[in-house]
């Protein structure tokens, strides 16, 4: 078919021992439609029916349908007892129809897992409400099983990276030991510094992406304990500056935080530093002999300040540029070969920037330099409830 | 060690400490190590006379970095041999055996599977740059 709106068919079974009611609903849903411009599509019926019990059981079997119309009352048995005796009742939508609408079939009915209830007589333009109302509920349910199969996924496709990222440091390690045992540069201990050397820091690299993977795991699952004070800025931003100087002059790279003399934003003074020190560790990292990292903070209107990070470094071309975020993504090319990291930096920083309703954002000129903005917004004080149950367990 | 002129191989490999393992090993075996630590650097090396044998990594900068660099030495002379080290069955599920899928298709000689046993790769050297013995 090359209709532009994809016509998708849901299989409905009307079980009624009453023809006329048979042939009035099934007339009621010909050429009937539902547009369900949120998922992109039009949905039309297509109809089967059953006039007894043992028919309806006998259509489920043959094949599931989506939708199942059934009547209370049948000639050879109760439509709870079809339900009960269906196979796979937990695939299609069931719409009771009842003579008289008893709370107590309601209820029997609602546990045995019915969606809807028409009561009799009903309208044509009931029937359809009430069908409209049902393929909604299933093109949702629909939706929500793609996502979970798709965060699956990424999930699956997080712990293969992860492996392949933990393995690689154990396996280099491993290689040094063995040659150690077999004694392959002679006797003499110092002919192995350079392999103890690199096996230390591999191991460290190991430390980083464990720390850096409870890091993010604590930040994603929401349970890392806050501790929300009055946070001055440009104090953090120094002690961040700080703590890079080592590998800065390693580096031959000069750091410097332009800021206010004071900065204050409520924050957790961890989170504070993680967001700072992961912008100029990159910015540090992937950067040239003689080059600059800046960290510029400025106030941008109350309980708001505006971050920025930039370097004179190797920079990212616009293929690289759009796949930064991405968890375990380093850049592989010739200016960055040497350079350790988790690849998880990145994520962490978007995910702490977002508790303080930031978004960050990159931009780069290839052999030119890096930058990174956000704006940092006071945190929200934690409800007390929440503290004293955290206090409790 | 051997006393006759030693014979260069070719290393690819983009790991620093994997490639520094290798180029012990390999020496203490009597063999000199032509190395690169990507494709893209091993390109230019593939010369006529450059290396008698080659050791490559399959996934490098590309996914299929070993097996483009083994069609192009086997282009230039098809009795180098090339030996293919990858880990990819461990990662990808994938299999790639000699014995069972002798098809052209891939251009190596031996694939051996990470955790790399350097035993074997000397074995598989041996083998192959064996004096004397003819190619299929």
């Amino acid at each position: 078919m090359s209709d532009p709106e994809p016509l998708h068919l849901l299989d409905v079974l009307i079980v009624d021992d009453e023809a006329g009611m048979r042939a009035g609903a099934e007339r009621s849903l010909e050429g009937f439609t539902v547009a369900l411009p949120d998922f992109g599509e039009t949905v039309a019926f297509s109809v089967r029916s059953a006039s007894t019990g043992a028919e309806a059981l006998e259509e489920l079997g043959a094949r599931t349908p989506d939708i199942v119309l059934l009547d209370y009352k049948l000639p050879d048995m109760t439509g709870i007892d079809v339900l009960a005796a269906a196979p796979g009742a937990a695939d299609f939508l069931t719409i009771m129809i009842t003579a008289f609408a008893s709370l107590e079939v309601a209820v029997t009915a609602t546990k045995r897992g019915a969606f809807d209830f028409l009561a009799k007589p009903f309208t044509p333009e009931e029937l359809r409400a009430t069908v409209t109302k049902a393929a909604r509920s299933i093109y949702l349910q629909r939706k929500a099983r793609r996502l979970e199969e798709e965060k699956r996924q990424v999930r699956f496709e997080f712990i293969r990276v992860l492996a392949h990222e933990l393995k690689s440091p154990l396996a280099a390690v491993e290689g040094y030991m063995h040659l150690m045992k077999e004694r392959m540069k002679g006797p003499e201990l110092q002919a192995y510094d350079q392999m103890i050397e690199r096996s230390v820091t591999r191991i460290g690299g190991m430390r980083k992406l464990v720390m850096d993977l409870l890091d993010l795991t604590r930040l994603e699952s929401g349970r890392k304990k806050r501790a929300i004070e009055t946070v001055d800025l440009a104090r953090s931003a120094a002690l961040a500056a700080d703590a890079v100087a080592e590998m800065a002059a390693a580096r031959k790279v000069e750091v410097k935080v332009d800021s206010p003399a004071s900065l204050p934003l409520r924050a957790d003074p961890g989170e504070i530093d993680m967001i700072f020190s992961n912008l100029l560790t990159n910015a540090v990292k992937y950067n040239k002999e003689g080059g600059r990292a800046v960290l510029e903070l400025r106030p941008a209107g109350s309980g708001t300040v505006s971050v920025r990070c930039s370097d004179t470094g190797i920079g990212m071309t616009e293929e690289e540029l759009a796949k930064l975020f991405g968890e375990f993504v380093r850049m592989k090319n010739e200016h960055t070969r040497g350079i350790d990291g988790s690849g998880l930096g990145l994520s962490i920083l978007r995910k702490v920037a977002a508790l303080y309703g930031g978004e960050v954002r990159a931009s780069s000129r290839y052999g030119e330099g890096s930058s990174f903005e956000l704006t940092l917004r006071d945190a929200e004080i934690p409800a007390p409830e929440a503290d004293t149950a955290l206090k409790g367990a | 060690m051997t006393s006759k002129a030693r014979m260069k191989i070719l290393v690819v490999e983009d790991d620093p400490d994997m490639m520094e393992q290798m180029r012990i090993y390999l020496e203490s075996e009597g063999y000199e190590v032509v190395a690169a630590s990507n494709q893209k650097e091993a390109e230019p090396l593939i010369r006529p006379g450059a290396f008698g044998a080659a050791v490559l990594d399959l996934m490098m900068e590309n996914p299929d970095s070993g097996f483009v660099l083994s069609h192009r030495i086997k282009k230039m002379d098809a009795r180098i041999p090339v030996i293919i080290v990858t880990s990819v069955t461990r990662e990808t599920g994938f299999y790639f055996d000699k014995a069972r899928d002798p098809k052209d298709w891939i251009k190596a000689d031996a694939i051996i599977h990470k955790e790399l046993r350097f035993e074997q790769l000397k074995g598989e050297l041996r083998r192959l740059t064996g004096a004397g013995e003819g190619h299929e």
